[in-house]
């Protein structure tokens, strides 16, 4: 991780970057706040809503809002009172023009996410729910809140790609003041002055993009962003046109925090000399006016005779605004996997819940708690209004309770798998081939067996996490394509740390089941010390542990011929004991498939 | 509403643009679905495609813009006016849905239209989505992320043309012929076989990694920000002659012949690599006709075949977790052992 940096460049970055959003909330997505409840974002959100045109909405939504009060619905009072439906309003919608933010955004579930995601990307509501079909302008930024506290836990990847700004306010959580900052005249003038900065030179976008690639960044959407941000920052200091400067402070604001955070995927591919990259001539389509305004862009204030140059020197001047040794970093964490497929998406489902996702409505009394889909029960209660009103005159509209149509939700009640792989000693490629082999099995039938998994392996003196815990057989391939053999055997450490993840599952309500493959042979104790009987104590120790805190486990005992150790170690953690000395990883995945589906 | 992106202003992802188009010219190929990174132009380049499509010719007034040839007594409004007199015509364009996540079923196959029976007591079918995708295109984005029952549902109109609703005191069935296109992140959650497999064509999308597109992605990019007008009015030749890429092959698409030889290679392909059943082979000469349609060529050559193979059967592979080789470089193989490189 990247070393503390001062809180007072934390906190004016922060304001930084409240300052470049409030200019074009619509055009920069948003901003993630990383940080819990505190002074720290109370103050930053002060100073953004200050920011922000006072006719501006500001609407605070919480993360397990309902479709209909996120996207819009039927507005039942209404629509009783006049006697046809009456579109309410979304949350989005209502947030037109301004910013909404959206608190514990780390618990939102990828679902809602992308729901948010499309309202982002077409700056309206497509609303067609409720027997309503209609569309709502939505032009807004969104502000998350994030209060994850494990790297895991944060929101969904894919709106996280559309907001400019990731900021953690956790370093500048105990300040005793928050101040400084741009003024709000300063920021109303940028946003009057921000489409009146000329288009980006040539050079900008390239320094743009180069830096994007050296900081091993994917996606293209950052890229975009940023330009967006250097624009507004342009504008917030009274230039006309996007420098040097602002691109760094774009760099710094929205590429640099993704730097370390983000998946390590297919590197760009930067052509040998960056500078001799000429913009592809795609077709012979290329079109006119593009041209056009290249020529009439406005020299930029240094002209150099090389532009090559240039180009090299906003790099750099972007490079001496990054944190020190970032690029370095990001050479290294080369393996670094960013948080896997999320919570929610597939799993057993716990029936008769009031929250989750709503699979349609069925009928029966109503009971406490239960809620009643309104446009579904008076759909229902239509085709007898002659019948009732005819019988018993009176109200406009009779519902009976035949006619109740209740909403039905789901929640998954998901299940992770965590492999844990002795990678010591001479077997140690075997066993980790054929645990591969045997997640990738689970992986593929995943849709059937609704499982996520996991691969931690343990060697020499300490347990490596490898594959975090994915439904994605893609993440999975690319996380385990080359595995670490050979060593000592530290299997507490290893129980250690799959006990650790085991438990931060189950804070996420997935049920954790650990495997365990391994000779039982144990020779390095806990903190790396060798000796088998040390190594032995530890690993009981550790065992123990795993069974006080009743997590579910199997242990394959891959040794050629059975052994009472392998046995006792299973006894202890309360594991289930199997025997596998012609390890594969089609019987590995049915032992754990047969475990999982005992376990239900 | 933002304006769409051109779709001809849409950099490289050759293989998307291609499958989009085919699926244009023979709407019958089953429906792409597009895999793909984050931020690649999956939804981009579906909703861009409306502009490139020719108008319909639709009953005047129809909510499910029936064609007075083809839905002859299917359309429930149209279904026997046609009988003796011809009913007035209006050109529309083609349709291109987007089915926005958070739909509910109601909205999705229609349902009893509230306001007329609250107001008026009156039982009348309000038709929804599949009935307004009709004739043209239905854009699921995220559609691992859709309802397991949504998607059931929708797979099963595409399948058979037509959407029958039986749901308080209605019943009401109605011609639903449309192109299902579907994009998702694979990262996000694996999608069904049975699901995979309804869809004709797959395209993987990948983000451009050569430095050069992506910068010329980010300078067409802003330029469409700053002026989204000039931006278009710089594209409008461009997307005009795809358009009429599009009808001409449409037009062609009967007459192209597909040589007996040709036919034996997209057979022999398909055993080769194992796929199941016969919808693999029916889908590549499919699409290997339409992509020459679309060429201007006058018969379905071994060339063709081969530019569509990975799309035609990248998702009917027998899945191998323990291969190594993704379906596309399998693919890629049994090529070269049949054909030659």
């Amino acid at each position: 991780m990247t070393r503390p940096e001062p809180a007072a460049l934390v906190w004016s970055d922060a304001l930084l970057a409240a300052a470049v959003f409030a200019i074009d909330p619509e055009g920069l997505g948003g901003v993630v706040v990383r940080c819990g409840p505190g002074p720290a974002r109370d103050a930053w959100t002060g100073a953004l809503k200050a920011l922000l045109p006072a006719e501006a909405p500001v609407r605070r939504v919480p993360s397990r809002i309902d479709d209909d009060r996120l996207l819009g619905g039927l507005d039942l009072t209404a629509s009783l009172a006049v006697g046809r439906p009456i579109v309410e309003r979304g949350v989005l919608a209502a947030c037109d023009g301004g910013v909404a933010i959206l608190s514990m955004a780390e618990r939102l579930e990828d679902a809602a996410g992308a729901k948010l995601s499309a309202v982002l990307d077409r700056g309206e509501v497509v609303m067609e729910r409720d027997g309503l079909a209609t569309r709502l302008p939505a032009r807004l930024g969104l502000v998350a809140f994030d209060e994850g506290i494990d790297a895991d836990e944060r929101p969904p990847d894919a709106l996280l790609d559309r907001l400019a700004f990731w900021i953690d306010l956790s370093a500048v959580a105990r300040c005793d003041r928050y101040e400084g900052g741009v003024g709000p005249g300063t920021a109303a003038d940028a946003r009057f002055r921000l489409w009146t900065v000329a288009p980006p030179s040539e050079l900008v976008v390239e320094a743009l993009c180069v830096t994007a690639a050296r900081l091993g960044l994917v996606s293209i959407r950052p890229v975009l962003l940023a330009l967006r941000a250097a624009r507004a920052h342009a504008a917030l200091t009274g230039r006309t046109e996007i420098s040097a400067e602002d691109a760094a402070a774009a760099v710094r604001l929205v590429l640099a925090p993704r730097a370390l955070t983000a998946p390590a995927e297919a590197a760009v591919q930067e052509p040998e000399d960056p500078t001799e990259a000429d913009p592809p001539e795609e077709d012979a389509r290329k079109p006119e006016t593009q041209t056009k305004t290249d020529s009439e862009r406005p020299e930029p204030e240094t002209p150099l005779q090389d532009p090559a140059a240039d180009a090299e020197m906003i790099i750099e001047a972007i490079q001496a605004a990054l944190p020190d040794g970032l690029l370095d970093q990001v050479k290294l964490d080369g393996r670094q996997s960013s948080r896997s497929a999320r919570r929610n998406g597939s799993g057993a489902s716990v029936k008769s819940v009031r929250r989750g996702r709503p699979v349609g409505s069925r009928t029966g009394p109503l009971r406490g708690g239960d809620r009643l889909n309104l446009p579904e029960t008076l759909r229902a209660a239509t085709p007898w209004q002659r019948l009732r009103t005819a019988s018993e005159g009176g109200a406009r509209i009779q519902v009976r309770q035949e006619d109740f149509r209740i909403r039905r939700f789901v929640q998954r009640q998901e299940a992770t798998t965590i492999f844990l792989v002795d990678a010591s000693g001479s077997a140690a490629l075997q066993r980790l081939a054929e645990a591969k082999g045997a997640v990738e099995l689970l992986l593929a039938k995943a849709y059937v067996s609704r499982t996520r998994v996991a691969l931690i392996a343990f060697r020499q003196t300490h347990a490596e996490l490898l594959l975090e815990p994915t439904r994605s057989l893609t993440r999975a391939k690319r996380c385990l394509a080359e595995l670490p053999g050979g060593g000592g055997t530290p299997l507490a450490a290893g129980l250690d740390s799959a006990l650790q993840m085991a438990q931060a599952e189950k804070a996420k309500d997935r049920t954790p089941l650990i495997v365990i493959l391994t000779d039982g042979r144990t020779n390095i104790g806990r903190g790396g010390a060798p000796g088998r009987a040390i190594a032995e104590s530890d690993a009981m120790a550790a065992a123990r542990s795993l069974k006080e805190a009743a997590i579910g486990a199997v242990f394959i005992d891959t040794s050629p011929r059975a052994q009472p150790g392998g046995d006792r170690f299973a006894r202890a953690m309360g594991a289930v004991y199997a025997p596998l000395p012609y390890l594969n990883a089609g019987a590995v995945s049915a032992l754990v498939a047969d475990v999982q589906s005992a376990r239900r | 509403m933002r304006r769409a992106y051109p779709f001809s202003a849409i950099v490289r992802q050759d293989e998307m643009k291609r499958a989009l188009l085919i699926a244009a010219v023979d709407q019958g190929i089953g429906g792409v679905m597009v895999f793909g990174d984050r931020g690649t132009g999956k939804s981009t380049a579906v909703r861009a495609l409306a502009a490139l499509l020719p108008p319909i010719k639709a009953t005047l007034g129809c909510p499910y813009h029936c064609d007075p040839k083809s839905d002859a007594g299917l359309c429930p409004i149209h279904g026997e006016a046609s009988n003796g007199r011809r009913p007035e015509t209006e050109m529309v364009g083609t349709p291109v849905v987007d089915l926005p996540l958070g739909a509910t079923e109601d909205r999705v196959v229609g349902a009893l239209d509230l306001e007329r029976a609250l107001t008026r007591g009156e039982k009348r079918f309000e038709p929804g989505l599949l009935a307004r995708a009709h004739r043209g295109f239905l854009y699921i984005d995220e559609v691992n992320l859709l309802e397991d029952h949504l998607v059931d549902l929708l797979l099963d109109v595409a399948a058979s043309g037509e959407n029958v609703v039986e749901r308080e005191g209605l019943s009401v069935r109605h011609p639903a012929r449309f192109v299902l296109i579907g994009s998702g992140n694979p990262e996000e959650g694996e999608l069904r076989p049975q699901l995979l497999d309804r869809f004709g064509l797959s395209v993987d999308v990948k983000t451009p990694t050569e430095l050069a597109d992506r910068i010329e992605v980010v300078r067409r990019r802003d330029a469409f920000d700053r002026n989204p007008d000039a931006f278009h009015a710089a594209w409008a030749d461009a997307d005009a002659a795809l358009g009429v890429q599009i009808t001409k092959a449409r037009a062609r698409l009967d007459k192209i012949k597909v040589p007996a030889a040709v036919l034996e290679s997209g057979s022999r392909l398909c055993m080769a690599i194992g796929s199941d059943g016969l919808r693999g082979e029916l889908t590549i000469l499919r699409t290997a006709r339409a992509l020459a349609a679309l060429n201007g060529a006058a018969a379905v050559s071994e060339a063709h075949l081969r530019e569509v193979a990975p799309m035609a059967l990248r998702h009917r592979l027998r899945r191998n977790p323990l291969d190594e080789a993704g379906s596309t470089v399998r693919i890629e193989r049994a090529m070269i052992d049949l054909f030659g490189p």
